[in-house]
């Protein structure tokens, strides 16, 4: 089974500064817990893409017009609701996918205290129904 | 690594360097590109089944050669219009030996024909001269194997309706020709070098196929640019072990081991750029390598020869001008004449580079140097903001951390 772990910006328990404003120790803690996340999902054969977006700065939203489409340039007042990165995975449950997520939820935030960002789990539409 | 495992890998080595000849070979016995691909793509196919279990065959190329063409023949006696033609090709001479390497160069300019957009003639390249498979350069971009496979056969239909004969371009569009294969094979050579994660091996093999591929290209056709390109690919190259660490985040240049960098590869390239500026016809590629050698032969960053840099970086802007020169000779001046000297000349060049992120990275790195650890921090916050490269976003937020952490 396929799963979405979506993660938005903003969507963290708490008030917690943007990354810039990290000690650096603690940007890498971050960084590594990510990137220790992946290697481990990868070694496991789970994983089958992890993705980051550009930022909001650089968001357009685009609307089909009779002439030329309407191109809205971000940033928007909105931008805490936008995607910032996803993981696909392919697991055996349901339950697997919601671990990962939970564990891709706990990335440590300034002085290493979990961030508990929320993330949100999609399964993927497939051939068949299991 | 297993003996099988060690055979196939012979083999798939022996069928990329034979790729192109056999190529070459069928498009000019049957004329039609699209269709001799395809047949040459199923004859290597073939001997990825055939070869490791049965031997190599004495002559691969000619193995490959006589069954494409079986393939090719098959085609054209399905389509019993083509009977005629089938008949008269029959008698045409083989291609002697040694043309390999004109071979591998009529094929490059076949492929980077300049109404391609660079990612078909990149894909195209890749398949026809260098023999990778389409789910290899999938891979390689992250894109899947059908959607890789379309953007080939579209590549293909559009060189085919060019209908151009077989061997190098006509003289008068040689040069403007020649610009756009190098540029396709340079393309190729940094969607390697840029690899940070992912699918590591795919894409750093990529780099090893572009520098083969120009390796080739140079033997058949001596220009100075040519050479050049490929010093610049081996002088920058040199650094790959240095460049990231152990976890795959970037290393800046200053900041690099450098007793990691490839001594090799470093004196080969400053052969090649020595031979090829003494013709005489110096061009952006040269002057590059120019740039990439003065720093490889620091041995420590503050050896760096600055102000030949900045000097390279001023004739590099008098050949091709553009603001991404600008802004290297801005950080050049920086480092020769101090940091306000470039900040000067970065703030010429804004209007051109607005929501760039190189622009807010490279002010950020010298308004540090200037000692603004406050305007440093937003520019670098700004730069990791802008960019759309994920090492780069983490080694910038890094910076900018460092930088509010020692304000605190």
């Amino acid at each position: 089974m396929k799963f979405m772990l979506l993660q938005h910006y903003g969507r963290v328990e708490g008030d917690v500064p943007p990354m810039t404003e990290w000690k650096p120790e603690d940007v890498q803690a971050h960084i590594d817990f990510q990137l220790d996340l992946n290697a481990e999902l990868r070694e496991r054969g789970e994983l089958v893409e992890a993705q980051g977006l550009t930022g909001p700065e650089r968001a357009k939203i685009v609307l089909a017009t009779d002439g030329a489409p309407a191109v809205t340039d971000g940033p928007f007042a909105e931008s805490k609701e936008l995607l910032a990165g996803w993981r696909m995975v392919d697991v055996e449950s349901e339950e697997r996918a919601i671990e990962i997520a939970a564990r891709s939820s706990e990335g440590p935030g300034p002085d290493g205290v979990p961030l508990r960002q929320q993330i949100e789990v999609r399964e993927v539409m497939g051939p068949i129904e299991r | 690594m297993t003996a099988a495992r060690r055979a196939r890998r012979d083999v798939e080595d022996l069928l990329r360097e034979a790729a192109p000849r056999v190529l070459a070979a069928v498009v000019r016995r049957f004329g039609d590109f699209a269709d001799s691909e395809d047949a040459v793509q199923e004859a290597m196919i073939d001997a990825t089944r055939q070869w490791p279990a049965e031997g190599t065959p004495e002559s691969p190329v000619g193995w490959l050669v006589a069954v494409a063409s079986r393939r090719m023949t098959d085609r054209i006696r399905a389509d019993s219009a083509r009977r005629a033609r089938e008949e008269r090709l029959a008698g045409e001479p083989r291609p002697g030996p040694g043309a390999a390497a004109d071979d591998t160069l009529a094929l490059i300019f076949m492929c980077c024909r300049p109404e391609l957009s660079p990612p078909s003639a990149i894909a195209l390249t890749l398949r026809a001269v260098g023999g990778l498979t389409t789910a290899e350069i999938a891979a390689a971009f992250l894109v899947p194997e059908t959607t890789m496979g379309r953007r080939i056969a579209r590549a293909k239909k559009t060189v085919a309706a060019a209908a151009e004969p077989f061997g190098l371009p006509a003289p008068e569009e040689r040069a403007e020709r020649l610009r756009a294969a190098l540029g396709v094979l340079y393309l190729i050579f940094n969607e390697g070098y840029a690899a940070s994660e992912g699918p590591e091996l795919a894409r750093t093999e990529l780099s090893g196929e572009a520098i083969r591929l120009t390796r080739i290209a140079r033997l058949a056709l001596p220009e100075p640019e040519v050479g050049g390109l490929l010093a610049l690919m081996l002088l920058t190259d040199a650094r790959r072990p240095a460049r990231t660490d152990g976890r795959g985040e970037l290393v800046p240049l200053d900041r690099q081991d450098r007793s990691l960098w490839d001594a090799g590869a470093i004196a080969e390239g400053g052969r090649i750029l020595a031979e090829e500026i003494a013709k005489g016809a110096v061009g952006p590629y040269q002057l590059q390598a120019a740039i990439a050698l003065a720093h490889d032969r620091a041995r420590r960053p503050e050896d760096t020869d600055w102000g030949e840099i900045l000097a390279l970086y001023g004739l590099l802007e008098q050949v091709s001008p553009g603001p991404m020169v600008a802004l290297n000779r801005a950080v050049a001046t920086a480092m020769a004449e101090g940091p306000d000297a470039g900040l000067v000349l970065l703030a010429e060049v804004e209007p051109r580079l607005a929501g760039h992120h190189r622009l807010h990275a490279v002010r950020a790195h010298l308004l540090e140097l200037a000692g603004d650890g406050r305007g440093a921090h937003a520019e670098y916050s700004r730069a990791a903001e802008l960019t759309a490269s994920l090492p780069e976003r983490r080694y910038l937020t890094r910076r900018a951390a460092l930088l509010a952490g020692g304000e605190a």
